[in-house]
């Protein structure tokens, strides 16, 4: 049976909510419409207003309450609407948030979820198709997860509600309708891993989210032309699971890095530094990266051409197999 | 509808100003024009050369409301992304335009499409950003109009800032009509459970700022009924901050105009913030992406359509005892008016420049960096390399 990752997540929601009655749902518009990508459709009906709670318009008003919410022993997972709208969340995220536990010396762990659609691709006007990530990758003492397909996204957010650590959840708006099959017997997932999704001996593919679908892609016409691509989905940006693209890159001694986010001071930036650093002498050729540009997003019809798109992880991919 | 008595005013203009506060808050919005057609006369409403022109403000109600119309159609048939709709809002909207003066300055959310009306900015150029060919669409200081601001409640602490640079440049207070300035910032009822929002109202009161906000309480933050954001009327908050609120009948375009052109005045006047809040109601979905049957019901709709903010002003019009002279001739003009409007809307939507793909590269600083450029070149290889059939 397909589920799209949309209702993978509401599936993951509702087990997480039926397996523990401490969780508890806090959004804007999330209760009656079930949020405005209807993730959490139907939830308000079956655990009350009590635990499906529509919020004011107010995101640090959002995440700081879910901060008390959790002190007092709940497990509040928050809906941001749209990635451009986390930001007046920020401080609360950043100066509250994850650096609690740090501060209590262990003594207060705060179980936080903060979901967030993010990504481009959907013809949105602007703030509704950012890529954050890298705030909170850069931010000690947050979890960044980001799922690729429906499997992943109940598994990650089963994992993520079950986790003592805030965790940032990032779901690619564009796969939302993106169907998959999905196992809802146990979200046995590991929170901190890559993962292998098309073993390959030429050339490691890095990426997460909506372009793992691309990457795949790429992948598939290249080994039409004889060369063999290893794709790995990064899922959790923070902690980032290096050591498996590192083994992954001293195998295939190329690395290509893809991600919508904008160039600098972004995660494939990061993992470049990580695999030079462990794998300098098996590198055949420079770490390729294939991203947003450093420019504000742009309107909706230069979105196809601007987003990281198969022909330009191809141009990336040959430039470095031709080295 | 019920009208509250005016209390008798007395004493100083402030003194007289306030009752329009008291008269506000837990009763009745004030209101002159009821859904009738019937305009009650009251002190507060401005006369002789302040007075709002009926027959304009009608036709800009009119010519706005089409604006939103063809806006809508222009997305159902896929010109637009999305279009958020004012209908039922255009009382609010052109009565808070109409009362602007030209050195004025407004800061919009993203649904204030009669008053950039009011102001002159082509409607045209509002369609840019829903249909996904800018971010941005107009000269914001052409009209003192700013961009739309998407980011709920981020345009208030802009306002309150301007507002301090009038302020400092002086031009408040001086008594001379060609000099004092204020701002006008819009906002809607969710955006008052915004931090930014709250945040601005401090520093105008603190600083007794030249700034109006006009917010529009249309009863809905998409799903969310005014009573998630609030207990109490809007209007009132004001009063916790220390700057009057008044709460005016939001489909009385009479009553709108004479509470944005009080409050205005007394900022210019360097008297300090005024909150208005328009009761009215958003009588479309949110936006054209939005269900709002999930959440209301239709007779809500009805109830608030019976007080159609056209429909009244053109039942006063049209109506014995009507002031001003509003003949068969000038509903003929503008219906032709409208139609002219709605065809160069159609064609501006269609004809609105493409942008090319250095256009995101472009303005993002003054100078262009190195390495930045290096990215436009790389992107406008491979945009120009024509590829797309993954090989
Ligand atoms: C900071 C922020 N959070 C969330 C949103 C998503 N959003 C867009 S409009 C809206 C409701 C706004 O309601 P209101 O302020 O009453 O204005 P109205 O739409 O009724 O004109 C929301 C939640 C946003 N644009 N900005
Ligand atoms: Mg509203």
């Amino acid at each position: 049976m397909s589920t799209a990752l949309a209702h993978a997540l509401n599936a993951g929601l509702r087990d997480a909510m039926k397996a523990d009655d401490k969780v508890v749902l806090i959004g804007q518009d999330i209760g009656q419409l079930g949020g405005v990508f209807r993730v959490t459709d139907g939830l308000r009906k079956e655990f009350g207003e009590d635990r499906v709670i529509t919020s004011p318009l107010g995101e640090a008003g959002i995440v700081g309450s879910a901060i008390g919410l959790a002190m007092a022993g709940y497990r509040p997972v928050c809906e941001i609407q749209f990635d451009g709208f986390v930001f007046p969340a920020m401080n609360q995220i950043v100066t509250q948030l994850a650096k609690y536990r740090h501060r209590s010396e262990g003594a207060v762990s705060l179980p936080v979820v903060v979901r967030i659609p993010v990504g481009g691709g959907i013809g949105a006007i602007e703030h509704h198709s950012e890529s954050p990530e890298a705030y909170f990758a850069h931010t000690p003492g947050l979890r960044v997860l980001c799922p690729s397909d429906s499997q992943d996204a109940y598994d990650l957010l089963r994992q993520a509600v079950r986790c003592d650590d805030p965790v940032i959840f990032l779901e690619p708006k564009r796969s939302y309708w993106a169907k998959g099959g999905v196992d809802r017997s146990g979200g046995a997932a590991d929170i901190e891993s890559a993962r292998i999704v098309r073993p390959g001996g030429d050339l490691t593919l890095v990426t997460y989210g909506a372009l793992v679908p691309v990457a795949m892609k790429a992948a598939g016409i290249l080994a039409e032309e004889g060369r063999s691509v290893e794709v790995i989905d990064l899922r959790s940006l923070s902690p980032i699971d290096d050591a498996t693209v590192v083994a992954s890159v001293r195998r295939t001694g190329r690395l290509v890095i893809a991600h919508e986010a904008a160039r600098t001071g972004g995660i494939a930036g990061e993992l470049t530094a990580r695999v030079q650093t462990q794998a300098f002498y098996e590198l055949e050729a420079p770490v390729l990266r294939v991203t947003g540009y450093d420019t504000p997003y742009p309107p909706s019809r230069l979105e196809e051409d601007w987003l990281p798109n198969v022909d330009r992880v191809l141009d990336a991919c040959d430039l470095s197999l031709t080295h | 509808m019920d009208v509250v008595e005016p209390i008798p005013a007395s004493g100083p203009p402030h003194t007289q100003r306030s009752t329009m506060t008291s008269a506000s808050s837990m009763t009745e919005p004030w209101s002159v024009l009821d859904p009738a057609g019937g305009l009650r006369q009251d002190s507060r409403v401005p006369t002789g050369a302040e007075a709002l022109d009926l027959g304009a403000a009608y036709r800009a109600m009119v010519l706005a409301r089409r604006v939103d119309t063809e806006a809508i159609a222009l997305q159902r048939q896929g010109e637009l992304g999305l279009w958020p709709s004012m209908l039922g809002q255009e009382g609010a909207q052109v009565g808070a335009g109409f009362a602007l003066r030209k050195r004025d300055v407004v800061f919009p959310t993203y649904r204030e499409h009669a008053v950039a009306w009011c102001l002159g900015v082509d409607p045209v150029h509002l369609l840019g950003l829903f249909r996904g060919t800018t971010l941005g669409g107009w000269d914001p200081r052409e009209r003192n109009f700013n961009l739309y601001t998407l980011v709920i409640g981020a345009q208030t602490l802009h306002a309150v800032g301007y507002a301090m640079g009038i302020v400092r440049d002086g031009d408040v207070g001086t008594g001379d009509p060609g000099r004092d300035r204020a701002v006008l910032v819009f906002l809607g009822d969710g955006a008052l459970s915004e931090g930014e929002t709250n945040e601005a109202f401090v520093w105008a009161a603190a600083q007794n700022l030249p700034v109006v906000f006009f917010c529009q309480n249309n009863q809905w933050a998409i799903s969310a009924p005014f009573s998630v954001q609030s207990r109490v009327p809007a209007a009132d908050r004001a009063s916790g901050f220390g700057f009057p609120g008044v709460r005016v009948d939001g489909n009385d375009v009479v009553a709108c105009h004479a509470a944005t052109h009080e409050a205005l005045a007394h900022a210019r006047a360097g008297g300090g913030p005024t909150f208005i809040e328009a009761v009215t109601y958003r009588r479309n979905p949110h936006t054209t992406s939005d269900d709002d049957l999930r959440y209301r019901s239709d007779s809500e709709n009805d109830d608030w359509a019976s007080r159609d903010p056209l429909d009244r002003l053109r039942a006063h019009l049209t109506g014995a005892g009507s002031s001003t002279e509003t003949d068969d001739a000038f509903l003929t003009e503008l219906e032709q008016e409208e139609q002219r409007l709605a065809e160069r809307l159609r064609s501006g939507c269609r004809t609105l420049p493409v942008p090319t793909p250095a256009t995101p590269f472009l303005h993002t600083l003054a100078t262009m960096p190195a390495g930045l450029e290096r990215q436009m070149t790389e992107h406008l290889a491979f945009v120009a390399a024509g590829e797309g059939e993954h090989r």
